[in-house]
């Protein structure tokens, strides 16, 4: 859509166009109480939109828990926040940029970046941090290759240069993405509770600005036609819709922000990010109850001729909507210039409940605020369980299939699957020391820990969700999600304080998708309530599709957690003689797993069952055995058993340092043992001289335990009755999997 | 008078361009046989007002140097066309 | 507060001016000071630091157009009158386009942004910022940077190893500086220099990221105990 005049007719295709329903559109004409015009047209398109109504999803969020004590925002704001004490709050959201990533895989990360920092800064809070859940399809085919190679470049470059540091996150590589790539980015930031900051338009009277970069042509439709239907071939020449990042100008926003918030400049600030204009400015009207006017001649343009189309549904990128008083507009300015950035006064908040559009004066849009923010259209759909499920679970592999895999080489080709590997070469990339608050960082732990300046507390942070279990199991999917997020907060002594999630879907208007997101959404709530964990924020990304198929259903979710006393870290290192202590019962569960997909390249069986009371009793005493420093690290068995937390394990000790694990007897061979993902289950490094408390520790939490092997300084890491492997040629193919496909083999756009 | 100028900046011959070396290394993998001495440069366009041609010429060479270019390492060529031109 | 006031440059862009302000505020004595760039007065500052950053986004190079901030007139004149100047990351990049130090920084030679843990030998104490340190003991600072590949031409790297100021060099935990510990192609492994008189020292790595054990280590506070002495 290049040229978008305003006198455009409204005719059933162009409605069809703007993918409005026809019982759509009669309802837009009774609120209206006449027909639309384009522009209005145009507007209704992005608000109805799923990426900005929400229309599938928002009846089945409401399941979500998102109340507690430790909640200081809920949803509805740009991002969540929670108590973490000393007179602090932690602001999060998560949020997919996948569709703009799939067509141009730089500035569509580089973007999704900017916009989520952009959600929390709005709140008045500094990014402290950020984290990448990103999915591509197998990174033998060249495109991906691409894919990755500037998803990467573009999640760094725009981080380091803000100065935010990126500290964790997960990447999977799996032939399901392969059409369509998912980027979810998160960020947290940190405040003092009064200074939080909400987007609401209140005070009729009190004018409306616009902070930051001008406006081009750039994203037009970005959240309606990018965000909210298939990619095909045609979406991919669709360049037009991409926006360009700043982050230069995204670092001086972010300053602006929050020193004009600090001192008090401003009533309300919006980020200008999906659906630009429009949506920033019905929602905070919305919020606040009132109604806004702005005139789009005011606005400052990039390109000439811009129409009022062009302006109000722009998503060029680094803007801000700010609310003020007349009486705090010279402060407001002083601040603006202060750090070069253009500040415009373009409306003023109005008493009448309209949203209205000027254009020099002249009236181009009025509808009722509640019309694009309240009436957006909620289908709740009442579907069957797909019957690929059936077939999916009914598929498993003959045992004596099972039973034929060389267990050690296994372990080789797991730790070599992309997917399981090291990922250095892309954290390497990422500034993930800046703000020196990074105790552990993207490489050595299942979640990052950060300090928190000013209290003793760190924050935990963990983003997971495994699309593979989704797909085979919906619900258990969604449960294990948050399952694995809460165990690696564990790991490093953290406590659940609240979720964020990112729900990535394909197109919820077919049954089957439909199903997944329902169940799904049914998962993640049960085990949300169970660690107490309420969802404070998050996002629901649809259409993940391409000419190749639907992704994996897969919810990504986003875990904060404190420990309250930075002091009790573990510490990591281990030496010769410590005891491997695995808690949780062993392993027996391949279905839907790592060695199935991995190594015989089949997807098949259920998802481990989810036990939620076994993953609360033994994620506690996992913490407490960390900060108690009886354990001086644990690790989660999740992707590949316990075979490759093991060796994952090894791979943290000093270097000469080996391990020997021992498992128990089983009919058909070790290969449930080792490579079993069954849920509730750590293995934890103990010191000898500690091994008697974590015994009696145990013994008393009526947990099941056992001892499952020690350090040993022969280098080797051995499963005893099985067979043994030098550790370093193990470690050498871990860590280089990525590194040498991205460095050896060329890409292709 | 008014003059567009065209700046190109280059590292200088014999620096090593690691930029160039990549892309020179993909050509060939895309069948692009025989391309050699791939250098990546910057090409900044503007248009500046005032004084004869020589002064104008005087002045954008006094911006590469001080800005535009890092002499150090990079080398630089202008070319300025008139309105019209 | 009081104590030896340190100035800290903001440029639009800086981002670790944070960092440095508590590095220099972990040290007894010191009170760090903020400078903003459009000053032109540095208000008595007796040292002063440029933090790291993306200046100006980096855009055209690095420290290219930080170098023309109002402030730096007085940063420039203030290095030549012999004072203590000290650039990290972004701050050596602007330093050298400055002409206060010899060399340029390039893009990485991997050519990608590279953010690790590394390990430096201090192969010149006659800085202030280094008198602390052994001759060629090791230390640990975190690189982050895309552009920190130093180069100059020969006869300059002969004059800076001559004369004693190269004063960082990338190594192994062995502390060789092999082509493998040199994480952006840098000419001779150079990670620091020094100019003429030892005042004004530029490097890649951060000594501002190692002020305490809980991130790692806590071998940058002899850089900065080093500043403020040399600033007293």
């Amino acid at each position: 859509m290049t040229v978008a005049l305003r006198d455009t007719p409204v005719t059933p295709d162009v409605v069809a166009a703007h993918g409005i329903r026809t019982d759509e559109y009669d309802r837009i004409v009774e609120l209206l109480g006449r027909e639309p015009n384009f522009t209005e047209l145009g507007v209704f398109s992005l608000m109805w939109s799923e990426h900005c109504g929400y229309k599938y999803s928002r009846a089945l969020l409401s399941e979500f828990p998102s109340t507690g004590p430790q909640v200081v925002q809920g949803p509805g704001e740009n991002a969540g926040a929670v108590d973490v004490g000393h007179g602090f709050a932690v602001v999060f959201k998560m949020e997919s940029h996948n569709h703009p990533s799939a067509v141009e895989p730089y500035q569509g990360a580089a973007t999704g970046v900017g916009g989520i920092l952009r959600d929390v800064f709005t709140m008045g809070a500094r990014p402290i941090a950020m984290l990448d859940s990103l999915r591509f399809g197998a990174l033998d085919d060249p495109h991906v290759r691409y894919l990755f190679r500037h998803v990467v470049r573009g999640v760094g470059d725009y981080g380091n240069c803000v100065g935010v540091p990126t500290v964790g996150g997960e990447i999977v590589f799996d032939d399901a993405y392969a059409g369509n790539p998912l980027v979810n980015a998160m960020c947290l930031g940190l405040i003092r509770h009064e200074d939080l900051m909400r987007a609401s338009a209140a005070g009729p009277g009190n004018a409306v600005y616009v902070l930051g970069a001008s406006t081009g042509r750039d994203g037009i439709h970005g959240a309606s036609k990018l965000a909210s239907t298939e990619l095909s071939a045609d979406t991919v020449e669709s360049r037009p819709t991409v926006q360009i990042g700043d982050p230069f100008t995204e670092k001086l926003l972010l300053e602006a922000t929050l020193e004009l918030i600090e001192s008090g400049a401003a009533v309300g600030v919006q980020d200008m990010g999906a659906a630009g204009l429009t949506s920033s400015s019905s929602e905070m009207a919305a919020r606040a109850g009132t109604g806004i006017e702005i005139d789009v001649a005011l606005v400052p343009r990039r390109e000439p001729g811009m129409t009022p189309y062009e302006v109000l549904l722009s998503e060029s990128q680094e803007r801000m909507l700010v609310v003020a008083r007349p009486d705090q507009e010279p402060a407001l300015m002083a601040i603006a210039e202060k750090w070069d950035l253009p500040c415009t006064r373009i409306g003023i908040v109005t008493d009448d409940d309209l949203w209205r559009v000027l254009e020099d004066g002249e009236e181009v849009c009025r509808i009722p605020v509640a019309a694009l923010v309240d009436e957006v259209p909620r289908y709740v759909r009442e579907v069957q369980e797909p019957s690929y499920l059936a077939e999916v679970h009914g598929s498993m592999p003959d045992p004596d299939e099972i039973t034929r895999i060389d267990p050690l080489a296994a372990l080789e080709g797991l730790l070599s699957a992309p997917t399981i590997a090291s990922k250095r070469w892309v954290w390497e990339q990422y500034d993930h020391h800046v703000q020196t608050n990074t105790i552990l960082g993207p490489g050595p732990a299942g979640a990052a820990l950060l300090s928190i300046k000013g209290t003793p507390g760190a924050l935990g942070v963990s983003t997971d969700g495994n699309g593979r279990y989704v797909y085979c199991d919906p619900r258990r999917g969604g449960a294990l999600a948050v399952a694995e997020a809460a165990r690696n907060l564990a790991t490093v002594g953290a406590r659940p304080l609240g979720v964020t999630d990112c729900l990535n879907f394909g197109n919820p208007e077919k049954d089957a998708v439909y199903f997944q997101f329902a169940e799904a959404v049914r998962g993640i709530a049960e085990a949300c309530r169970a660690f107490d964990a309420p969802v404070v924020s998050g996002n629901v990304s649809f259409y993940n599709e391409s000419p190749k198929g639907a992704i994996y259903p897969t919810p990504t979710i986003g875990m904060v957690g404190l420990l309250e006393d930075v002091e009790a870290r573990p510490r990591g290192g281990g030496s010769p003689g410590d005891s491997l202590i695995l808690i949780g019962r062993d392993g027996a569960h391949l279905g839907a797993g790592s060695l199935l997909a991995e190594v015989l390249g089949i997807v098949a069986g259920r998802a481990p069952a989810v036990d939620l009371d076994a993953e609360r009793r033994h994620a506690e005493i996992v913490r407490e055995l960390v900060r108690g420093g009886v354990a001086v690290s644990a690790q989660d068995v999740s992707d590949g058993g316990l075979a490759v937390t093991a060796a994952e394990t090894c791979f943290g000790l000093p270097a000469a340092c080996g391990i020997e694990i021992e498992l128990p007897e089983a009919e058909g061979g070790p290969h449930g043992a080792m490579f079993g993902e069954d849920g509730a289950r750590y293995l934890l490094v103990v010191p000898a001289e500690r091994r008697d408390l974590a015994r009696q520790r145990l013994d008393s939490g009526a947990v099941p335990w056992r001892e499952a092997g020690r350090v040993t300084s022969d280098g080797r890491i051995r499963f005893r009755d099985v067979g043994e492997r030098p550790r370093e040629e193990l470690e050498r193919r871990w860590r280089n999997a990525i590194s040498d496909r991205m460095e050896t083999m060329e890409d292709e756009r | 008078m008014t003059a567009r100028v065209e700046v190109f900046v280059q590292l200088k011959d014999g620096m090593l361009d690691p930029q160039g070396k990549t892309l020179e290394h993909a050509l060939e993998a895309l069948g692009y046989s025989g391309v050699e001495n791939v250098r990546v440069g910057k090409w900044i366009t503007f248009a500046v007002e005032g004084g004869c041609r020589e002064e104008i010429a005087g002045r954008v060479d006094e911006m590469c140097r001080r800005l535009l270019a890092n002499t150090v390492i990079e080398r630089f060529t202008y070319k300025l066309l008139e309105d019209g031109e | 507060m009081s104590g030896v006031p340190i100035g800290i440059v903001r440029f639009p862009g800086t981002n670790c001016d944070q960092d440095v302000f508590d590095a220099v505020a972990a040290i007894d004595g010191a009170l760090p000071v903020w400078l903003w760039h459009k000053e032109t007065a540095l208000g008595g500052v007796r040292g002063i630091v440029l933090a790291g950053g993306f200046a100006y986004g980096d855009y055209l190079r690095a420290g290219a157009i930080a170098r023309f901030s109002p402030i730096m007139e007085r940063v420039i004149a203030f290095a030549r009158s012999g004072g203590p100047v000290l650039g990290i990351c972004n701050g050596f990049q602007i330093l050298t386009e400055a002409g206060l130090l010899p060399g340029a920084l390039m893009r990485n030679a991997g050519l990608s942004f590279v953010c690790r843990e590394q390990w430096l030998r201090v192969d010149s104490t006659d800085t202030p910022f280094t008198r602390h340190f052994r001759p060629r003991q090791l230390v640990r600072f975190p690189v982050a940077h895309g552009e920190g590949n130093y180069v100059a031409d020969d006869e300059t790297l002969d004059l800076l190893e001559g004369e004693g100021r190269v004063v960082f060099r990338y190594v192994d935990e062995a502390g060789e500086a092999t082509p493998l510990a040199n994480p952006n192609g840098s000419a001779r492994n150079i990670a620091g220099i020094a100019d003429e008189r030892g005042n004004v020292v530029g490097l890649m790595p951060h000594p501002d990221r190692a002020m305490s054990l809980l991130v790692g280590s806590e071998d940058g506070r002899e850089v900065f105990r080093g500043l403020l002495e040399a600033a007293a």
